[in-house]
């Protein structure tokens, strides 16, 4: 099975914001939620980076551990997805998260998070595959038609790299080795407790 | 002749240089060329891993309205997630189960706490309505906070796998609700408990004196004590103290941005939920003080009057403060009607 991983290669990220778009759009994500977002470093100054992230789907999941209903649940391609029949809209794994994935309807209004919205890579929830309660509650099922996350697969200058982490890293040592320079895998260390070797 | 010659020398000389200039060129050509591949736009652009070194967090600029996700890194929710998933239940294991132990082991050793003299029929007004109902009030809230709070962190180890997914969700939900809407009750139970016991908690020389004679609590004696002793005392402002903690952390967690940013929140979460665990252990030794532990205690709280030997042992300076004072306001307060 393959492990499925995100891969930002923050020296080619442009901050078009394609990828933020186009997953709003896909997963008709509802006002206010963010699951994708392009975050810009040193904005204005020389060496400026963007970065596009979401749920890094990591491996040992912290908001899988810190959740006290233990609504997640990592699939076999590594996906870290949540039910929201069992999500409480606690907070828990916002606080958890090193990436600020987790996204809920209501923010703010106190002692109603309402239930949590998060990154699916395009794989869906606990629902059947393509039913229409899957789709009202976490969007699309690209994984089960067979195709990668939309974000990466819009993403104009191939940045946004989605798939299976070896042949990512493998794809991205390649462009490194090619043009000389790389800023590493952003997050990576954080989610997946190793980089790419380069 | 010579004129010819040295002409001929110097335009031989300029070839020479035009030649020489033209080959260092043609050899420095390729090294020109090849400059934008040495170029390393890492080396000047910002590092993940350095930025991290430096703040523990990276944060940037969004385009998107929602300004809060500007932070895109911050793995320190690594730490919070150690706290909360192995050292918090190991301290509310132990605060709370230590505390059980304890009070069972007294039991057993000590027993429950008698009137030496027996009841003597007579009873002195210790609380009024107001001033129960502001302790049940703050009780009661207290406890469903418990329950449901402690529900988040031991729940799905020990309920969970009673009640399955579904059933613990309806009634985590449940709990979660409770916990967010009784906190407002709570909070104002804590302040009025503070402002209207204050006069009668500010530790003195009397306390000092109750503490080296053990209380009552160990050994037989009885040291003299004013409306709280110093034991009561303590549970005041473990109770003004460690409920205004837990308030204040509280309401950070329940207006989420409003006060702080993430790793403020895993700040608040950290001390509610040590205050809350060490403020379950020592309600749990009140209520046991309260009830089985000491009789005729319980009555303070429940009819609002105690036994007159039961005050005359316990508190013996507030018994005499209230006798002379009914004494001299022709039985305002203190005395009730004599039981038969």
């Amino acid at each position: 099975m393959a492990r499925m991983k995100f891969l930002c290669d923050a020296d080619r990220c442009i901050e078009c914001n394609a990828c933020v778009t186009a997953c709003k759009n896909e997963h008709e994500v509802p006002w206010g939620i963010n699951r994708r977002r392009v975050v810009t470093i040193n904005d204005g100054k020389p060496g400026e980076r963007s970065v596009s992230m979401a749920c890094m789907h990591c491996t040992d999941a912290p908001c899988a551990s810190v959740c006290p209903v233990d609504c997640f649940y990592t699939t076999a391609d590594a996906v870290v997805l949540h039910s929201k029949d069992l999500c409480i809209g606690c907070g828990y794994c916002f606080y958890a998260c090193p990436f600020g994935a987790p996204q809920y309807p209501k923010v703010g209004n106190f002692g109603s998070r309402g239930k949590m919205d998060k990154c699916t890579f395009c794989a869906g929830g606990p629902e059947a595959d393509h039913s229409k309660e899957e789709y009202e509650k976490y969007g699309a099922n690209r994984l089960a038609e067979g195709k990668l996350p939309l974000c990466a697969e819009m993403c104009s200058t191939k940045s946004l790299l989605a798939g299976d982490g070896d042949i990512i890293a493998q794809i991205y040592k390649a462009r490194v080795t090619k043009r000389g320079y790389g800023s590493g895998a952003w997050g990576w260390q954080t989610a997946y407790r190793e980089s790419i070797a380069i | 002749m010579l004129g010819i010659l040295a002409k001929f020398l110097m335009k031989v000389r300029f070839i020479a240089g035009a030649l020489a200039l033209a080959f260092i060129i043609a050899v420095a050509a390729p090294v020109s060329a090849q400059q934008p591949i040495s170029v390393n736009p890492t080396a000047s652009a910002v590092q993940e891993q350095q930025l991290l070194k430096e703040l523990n967090k990276i944060q940037g600029r969004v385009s998107i309205p929602d300004k809060r996700s500007d932070v895109l890194e911050q793995p320190a929710g690594r730490e919070w997630r150690q706290w909360h998933q192995v050292t918090l239940r190991w301290i509310g294991a132990i605060a709370i189960l230590g505390m059980l132990a304890l009070l069972v082991l007294f039991y057993l050793v000590r027993g429950q706490v008698k009137i030496v003299s027996g009841l003597s029929g007579r009873k002195v007004v210790r609380f009024n309505a107001f001033e129960r109902f502001v302790h049940w009030l703050t009780a009661t809230c207290f406890i469903i906070l418990a329950i449901s709070g402690l529900n988040v962190t031991f729940g799905k180890s020990l309920l969970l796998p009673l009640l399955g997914p579904s059933a613990f969700t309806t009634w985590s939900e449940l709990a979660k609700y409770s916990h967010n809407f009784l906190s407002f009750p709570f909070t104002i139970g804590v302040v009025l408990i503070c402002l209207m016991w204050i006069g009668s908690n500010i530790p003195n020389a009397t306390d000092v004196e109750w503490v080296k004679r053990g209380g009552g609590i160990v050994g037989k004696d009885h040291p003299p004590a004013g409306h709280f002793n110093a034991g009561q005392k303590l549970i005041y402002w473990i109770v003004v103290l460690g409920g205004g903690a837990s308030a204040i952390s509280g309401y950070l967690l329940l207006f989420p941005f409003y006060g702080t940013g993430i790793s403020g929140m895993q700040l608040a979460q950290i001390v509610h939920s040590v205050v809350a665990v060490l403020f379950i252990a020592a309600m749990l030794g009140h209520i046991y003080i309260g009830t089985i532990g000491m009789e005729g205690a319980a009555g303070a709280m429940g009819e609002g009057t105690v036994d007159i030997n039961w005050a005359k042992q316990h508190h013996s300076l507030w018994l005499k403060d209230e006798m002379s004072n009914a004494k001299g306001s022709g039985q305002s307060r203190p005395m009730g009607t004599p039981a038969e």
